[in-house]
């Protein structure tokens, strides 16, 4: 399989441009004829849903949620970045382009990533029009911060509520077309497969979660927007119902997955406090612009924080990383906690917790500038942990958080399946192996506003308005086979839990294939992920019925397909020799422990082709081109 | 800590339903309300018992899906705290503690503690919004917004569309959901232009969806999470007064 980018050629700063004019439109009045599923309403599914609706499309919108708008780009806290340059510090397009495929660390492709940053403009004018509420200075103007390993100030800001108000516009603007009749909206209704029609993606089947009804729905083209697969760790920062299948079930169906080990580790969560944890609490890296990290340089310190003098104090980022600080990257932050907890450091009752200390600034703008900047997630900290950030230092860990992998897409977000649509989280274009703060937001609203509403119109204009019935032989059996799965599932009537697997699951991935990676380790992962999918197929115990609601169902499901994913994530792992962004292999580190890339075996797109469930899937490479970077090292000291 | 709980438990939308007693065992104070009931589900499956089901998602106090009326308080009482970010330690080892879901004509039950909300999508789709297509915003900056008037149109924004304050209400009223809608969008410049039309639609289909009337008993407010001030139901009020008095566009 020869994989296509179908990046168009020319300059760097005319492709988007020129391919807007390449690329087929479908006539206004034609537009009606035609229907586009979107599953899942985050950001990228929400801005989507309501742009593809605007411009008359028959739109068919999906959640496994009970409304649209608890899709978990809600939990973002931080911001969104735009390379307005508001603040005159001297950011532009090209600069947000260079610092994205920086932080990526060079494997993301240079076309969709300039484009990103392009559009990332557009994105801000169009929340500010629906009414999201973003922090303002005295004057009416925009305020700006720097966050996450920027060294200007291009992140837009609603409290430590961001995600949320650009979801509630993006969702707000997917009612405006409901109510219109231009979208009809599925809620609680989970995607199981994905229907081909002579090798074009023309169709879904889904559960119906509040009465447990299988069936399909046709279109003329499908757009998955059901973001990424952190929970496979189980314990992470993601909503407790985030999950691969709808993405699973497209690669199972011969959708190309994309550098599945790409997960980024984010550096400032609450840390694990016991077995029945059922999520690490993110607190917004925004709070690092401010605090300050530290350590005892004591091995097993028992004093509290504000009686260990300063001088017995390693605020470790700060003297690795005296250029960017305690804002070092998320994943340099994150292996840095790791590497002074592994160490003994650590602070807390488990040891794995490093201070994050606000004394600082509190002394330097008083107690009022931080709480206007950041009451909500101190009185979120304090509702959690019962300890005051005003008054002791917050303790932090790192928890898995982003997946920077995903399907593997073209230039115009299409999978290597015709129709077939990625967008948002759930692909793997943009971030490279790391994502830098404050991007998730940009690039899930450029997919949906500003990207997939151009190009889906070539592959509709393409393929012509198809009027698929789901009278068809493929969807019956694709209703059949989900079917199947279904009481397969009931029929184990075993004696574990989903649950317990998961957790079992979650803890192995961390150990082995979490914040540093090595090949006896990823070894082991390929020998205990079948082990305990079969454990699982024996051994899991579903209760209730499938014609009804049955949350243990819902999970099971979800489990298993974590279960076979869990294998390809590995196998990418082990694949990749070289350390990059979130990527960390032990065995290809520099003398003082950083990342140790290799441009020359490395410098491509891993995406892995389904063969069979517990068969090695085949790789593929698409090769990273890049004309207008420097392949250099990344460096933040 | 050890609990016992007193349940919602109902099959499904046709069934009556009753309240079921659980034992909550070695119950850790640093346990969220959620997390407890998690514990008591492992154990309920262990012993071939349906576990109780309950809508959740983000378990940090934002997404808006968790909810139940704890000890006949939605959310439990805890000022400014959802059901998810509900701990432990605010209760007493040995309490017995009572679990309903959210109770409301609009709010039917779909099965034990979970409840259907999509009366508060269709308000929201009533009229909700700004009718602002892809493509049409002018720059971020051309219109400037006092810091005052944005941080007013944020504090209503806030809601996370719980639906705590309906079933708080003795009433049932939808009308701080409502009204912190409309208010954030009366707040900004950018609501100006269909103004009178979005509070006329929306308080429209509150009716229809058949929520109750506000009598100012304040329950709503005590109970939201996110403190939402009944001061945006005045400003509804207002809103819906002045829209009342020009003619339809």
């Amino acid at each position: 399989m020869k994989l296509e980018s179908k990046i168009p050629t020319g300059p760097l700063t005319e492709k988007w441009d020129k391919h807007r004019f390449e690329m087929k439109l479908v006539n206004p009045a034609n537009k009606r004829k035609y229907s586009v599923i979107v599953v899942g309403t985050g950001l990228a599914g929400a801005s989507a849903a309501a742009s593809l609706a605007e411009l008359g499309y028959n739109v068919k919108a999906f959640c496994f949620q009970d409304s649209a708008r608890r899709a978990h780009s809600i939990g973002a806290q931080g911001g969104i970045n735009a390379a307005k340059n508001y603040q005159n510090d001297g950011d532009s397009v090209w600069r947000l382009f260079y610092d994205t495929i920086k932080g990526g660390d060079f494997r993301s492709r240079e076309g969709n990533v300039y484009r990103l940053a392009q559009v990332s403009n557009s994105i801000i004018d169009q929340c500010v029009a629906q009414g999201v509420p973003f922090a303002r200075d005295y004057g009416g103007t925009l305020d700006n911060r720097s966050f996450g390993g920027a060294q200007v100030s291009r992140t837009f800001y609603a409290r430590g509520q961001t995600g949320q108000q650009l979801l509630l516009g993006a969702y707000t603007a997917l009612n405006r077309q409901i109510g219109r009749g231009q979208v009809k909206m599925y809620p609680r209704t989970e995607m199981l497969d994905l229907v081909l029609i002579d090798g074009h993606a023309k169709g879904i089947v889904v559960r119906n979660l509040a009465t447990g009804k299988i069936e399909s729905h046709a279109a003329d083209a499908v757009v998955l927007a059901t973001g990424g697969y952190g929970r496979v760790f189980n314990l992470s920062t993601m909503g407790l119902g985030c999950n691969v299948t709808a993405a699973y079930r497209a690669y199972k169906r011969g959708a190309l997955f994309a550098n599945p080990c790409f997960t980024q580790i984010h550096p400032t969560c609450i840390p694990h406090t016991g077995e029945f944890q059922s999520k690490l609490t993110l607190m917004s890296e925004s709070l690092r612009n401010d605090g300050r990290i530290w350590v005892p340089k004591k091995k097993g310190e028992t004093r509290p924080p504000n009686q260990i003098p300063e001088d017995e104090r390693d605020y470790y980022l700060e003297r690795k990383y005296p250029s960017f600080g305690n804002l070092a990257p998320r994943d340099i932050s994150s292996r840095s906690a790791k590497e002074v907890c592994d160490d003994g450091r650590g602070v807390g009752p488990t040891g794995y917790g490093v201070y994050l200390d606000f004394a600082d600034a509190i002394k330097r703008l008083g107690k009022d500038i931080i709480e206007q900047r950041y009451s909500n997630l101190f009185e979120m900290y304090y509702l959690i942990t019962n300890e005051d950030p005003y008054e002791v230092p917050m303790r932090i860990y790192p928890a898995a958080h982003y997946a920077m992998g995903g399907l593997w897409v073209d230039y115009n977000l299409m999978s290597n399946i015709p129709g077939l649509h990625i967008i948002g989280e759930a692909n793997f274009s943009d971030h490279g192996a790391n994502r830098l703060g404050a991007s998730a937001l940009m690039q899930g609203l450029a997919d949906g506003y500003f990207i997939l509403p151009y190009t889906i119109n070539d592959y509709l204009a393409r393929v012509g308005a198809g009027n698929i019935s789901t009278d068809r032989e493929e969807f019956r059996t694709a209703e059949k086979q989900v079917e199947e799965r279904v009481e397969k599932l009931i029929a184990v009537n075993g004696k574990q839990t989903a649950e317990s697997f998961h957790k079992r699951l979650g803890n192995l991935m961390w150990e082995y294939c979490g914040m540093t990676r090595n090949e006896a380790g990823l070894k082991k992962a390929l020998e205990l992920i079948p082990a305990l999918r079969e454990e699982f197929w024996n051994d899991v115990k579903v209760l209730g019925e499938a014609g009804d609601m049955n949350q243990t169902l819902e999970r099971a499901g979800r489990v298993a397909d974590f279960l076979e994913f869990a294998e390809i994530f590995a196998h990418d792992a082990l694949n990749r020799e070289e350390s990059c962004g979130a990527h960390f292999r032990e065995e290809y580190q520099t003398e003082d422990g950083e990342a140790l890339r290799n441009d020359k075996k490395f410098a491509y797109v891993s995406a892995w082709e389904y063969k069979g469930v517990g068969q090695k899937p085949e790789l593929h490479k698409e090769p990273l081109e890049f004309e207008n970077v420097e392949l250099a090292t990344r460096s933040y000291k | 800590m050890n609990f016992t709980l007193h349940v919602w438990r109902q099959k499904n939308a046709r069934d009556k339903g009753r309240m079921e007693t659980y034992q909550a065992h070695d119950i850790a104070p640093d346990m969220s309300f959620l997390e407890m009931l998690d514990v008591v589900n492992e154990e309920l499956v262990a012993k071939r018992v349906e576990p109780i089901h309950f809508d959740h998602d983000c378990r940090e106090g934002i997404c808006g899906a968790c909810s139940l009326v704890i000890n006949g308080i939605p959310h439990g009482g805890k000022k400014g705290c959802t059901t998810c970010e509900l701990r432990m330690r605010n209760f007493k080892d040995g309490d017995e503690i009572y679990v309903e879901p959210f109770r409301a004509k609009a709010l039917p039950v779909v099965k034990d503690l979970v409840v259907d909300r999509s009366a508060l999508d269709r308000v929201m789709q009533a009229g909700g919004f700004v009718s602002v297509s892809t493509g049409a915003a002018p720059d971020g900056n051309a219109i400037p917004i006092p810091k005052a008037v944005a941080d007013k149109a944020m504090d209503a924004a806030a809601c996370i569309g719980c639906g705590a304050c309906i079933a708080a209400c003795k009433n049932a009223s939808a009308m701080l959901f409502v009204a912190a809608k409309v208010s954030h969008l009366a707040h900004l410049p950018q609501g100006q232009v269909e103004r009178e039309r979005r509070v006329r639609n929306m308080v429209a289909q509150m009716d229809k969806e058949g929520f109750g009337n506000c009598t100012n008993y304040y329950e709503c407010e005590a109970v939201c999470p996110k403190n939402i001030s009944v001061e945006v139901i005045a400003k509804m009020n207002r809103e819906y007064l002045k829209a009342l008095r020009k003619p339809v566009k």
